[in-house]
């Protein structure tokens, strides 16, 4: 089994290594058994159009070499890209940019392009609810002034 | 690019000392003739053979006749088991044997205990070995039945260097072999891992089989030894032409049997001048350094029990494989797991028989020392291992406690 030189690069380098403070949205992918874990933070932005972006991505990740080689190219994959663009980053994106992974690791690739879909996935549930809280809230406070009137 | 490489995987395999090397040479272009030939070149490989035999069996303290050449500790070990196993049914006209081994083999071990099991060839019991990495002489007799025909325990294992109890077993199968049974127990073990450090008479260990391999002693690869009690009578693995009495056919890869005969005799040598224990010296000054000045770290198996070339590591928060590639970035060549499954990704069969689970299996560190390992060499590596452990815990940024409720 051999790495590629890219694959290399990353590990011995990884980009966009660390933690966002106030994310606004974080995803956990992968589990102890197999040994390979992945955190993934965004922060999403707006470009000049108006379109959401994923402004900063950062991860940290328990793994192999080619776990975390994955974790840095997908965060260089992401960033500035508008969120739909974001979402269509696969796992075969990450290998090919990587100069392929050796047969035996394809699975943590998964992990990352997993990682990242995860992260946009769990925005845009928080984005559905939030409209919905702000009815809530509206109702509750004309609730608390019909009391108040009466 | 570094430099220096220092290797500490001398577990996995060693150099070919250079006094081996030489003796070796002549045997390729000049002296190259079929040491089963009747003419003066045959009979000069011949004897080189003879005398290879010689200084082995000294060492085991065993008859030449008992020696028997082979491609390495793998063959060794099928041949052995197997042929235990054949010769059973062969002499009971199909009736199936029952055969113990631990859980912690070597592969080539474990695996033919497995195929045996899976082609109903015989009945199979593994023994766990306690959380020390050291099997229990009572666990083992507990397993013998009347239909028992074969113990196979290795003496030292590859992976976490603990000792295994030979003599102690060996004494247990004499004691099994005095009541009558219907086939005698056989004893075999698996002493790769052993022969640089500890003695392998085969008398005082009550051994009926013992396996060994040229290239963990500083001798060649491709060259393994079985020895055979001379009164056992197995079938060989093999059919061909009648070398080595019949039981081993092939032509002798005499360079590398004349290789094996003197990296043994420079074992003998470097134990009378006490490699061992400076060894162990060394080994438990790195081992108490880890232990002091890195956090959550844990020593896997017996620290006593244990070879003194071997030092086997488990980090909390890192990945082996990481630690591994990290490490040979800065030229150090060191070991996760054995060698033989590193790339195959799965847990390690030896940890998960000491009881850890299959997460805490991922972190591990073997760092096994040769005869030049200085004192210098583990100064610097331990520098850069408190470095990696710091900055590979860094990246993976504590995710595991994201599983620590669930």
């Amino acid at each position: 089994m051999k790495y590629s030189k890219k694959v290399i690069e990353h590990f011995r380098k990884p980009h966009n290594q660390g933690e966002i403070k106030n994310p606004d949205s974080v995803a956990v992918v992968g589990n102890p058994v197999c040994g390979d874990i992945m955190r993934l933070y965004i922060k999403v932005g707006k470009n000049k159009k108006g379109e959401e972006i994923i402004k900063d991505i950062k991860f940290e990740t328990l793994g192999c070499g080619a776990a975390i080689a994955t974790s840095s190219m997908i965060t260089d994959l992401a960033k500035g890209k508008t969120l739909e663009e974001a979402y269509k980053i696969t796992t075969k994106n990450v290998n090919e940019e990587l100069e392929w992974l050796p047969p035996v690791k394809q699975h943590c690739s998964n992990l990352a392009a997993e990682g990242l879909h995860e992260a946009l996935k769990k925005y845009f549930e928080k984005k559905k609810e939030k409209p919905k809280k702000k009815k809530v809230c509206k109702s509750a406070k004309s609730k608390k002034m019909t009391k108040k009137k009466s | 690019m570094p430099k220096k490489i220092i290797y500490l995987d001398n577990a996995a395999t060693t150099p070919v000392d250079k006094k081996v090397l030489q003796k070796m040479l002549p045997y390729f272009s000049e002296k190259f003739g079929n040491a089963m030939s009747l003419h003066t070149m045959g009979e000069e490989a011949g004897d080189a053979v003879e005398e290879a035999r010689e200084n082995i069996a000294k060492i085991l303290n065993c008859d030449v006749q008992e020696i028997f050449f082979t491609s390495g500790a793998t063959e060794s070990n099928n041949t052995a088991i197997k042929g235990v196993v054949k010769r059973y049914i062969q002499e009971f006209k199909g009736e199936i044997p029952h055969i113990i081994t631990s859980a912690f083999e070597h592969h080539s071990v474990l695996d033919v205990f497995k195929s045996l099991e899976r082609d109903k060839k015989a009945e199979v019991s593994f023994v766990a070995p306690k959380a020390d990495g050291v099997i229990d002489v009572d666990d083992l007799k507990k397993e013998i039945k009347n239909n028992t025909i074969l113990i196979s325990i290795m003496y030292v294992n590859n992976e976490i260097g603990t000792i295994q109890p030979i003599k102690e077993i060996g004494d247990l199968v004499k004691e099994v072999n005095k009541k009558q049974r219907k086939s005698p127990l056989i004893f075999h073990t698996d002493a790769v891992q052993a022969l640089n450090y500890f003695t392998c008479d085969v008398e005082y260990l009550g051994v009926d089989l013992m396996s060994l391999s040229a290239h963990k002693i500083y001798g060649p690869k491709g060259i393994g030894v079985l020895y055979k009690r001379k009164n056992l009578n197995i079938p060989p693995l093999m059919n061909g032409g009648g070398q080595e009495r019949n039981f081993r056919p092939g032509t002798h890869s005499v360079p590398q049997i004349v290789g094996f005969g003197e990296a043994i005799k420079l074992v003998k040598k470097r134990l009378e001048k006490g490699e061992d224990k400076k060894m162990k010296e060394k080994r438990d000054y790195l081992i108490e350094k880890i232990l002091k000045e890195i956090p959550d770290v844990y020593l896997n198996g017996s620290r006593e029990k244990r070879s003194p070339n071997n030092i086997h590591f488990r980090f909390d928060s890192v990945e082996g494989e990481s630690l591994l590639m990290k490490l040979d970035m800065e030229g150090i060549e060191v070991g996760t797991g054995s060698a033989c499954s590193s790339a195959s990704l799965q847990a390690s069969h030896v940890l998960l028989a000491l009881g850890l689970k299959q997460e805490q299996t991922h972190g591990s560190l073997r760092i096994t020392l040769g005869k030049d390992t200085c004192k210098k060499d583990l100064d610097y590596f331990f520098s850069k291992l408190k470095k990696i452990v710091t900055d590979l815990r860094k990246i993976s940024g504590n995710v595991l406690d994201e599983f620590k409720n669930k």
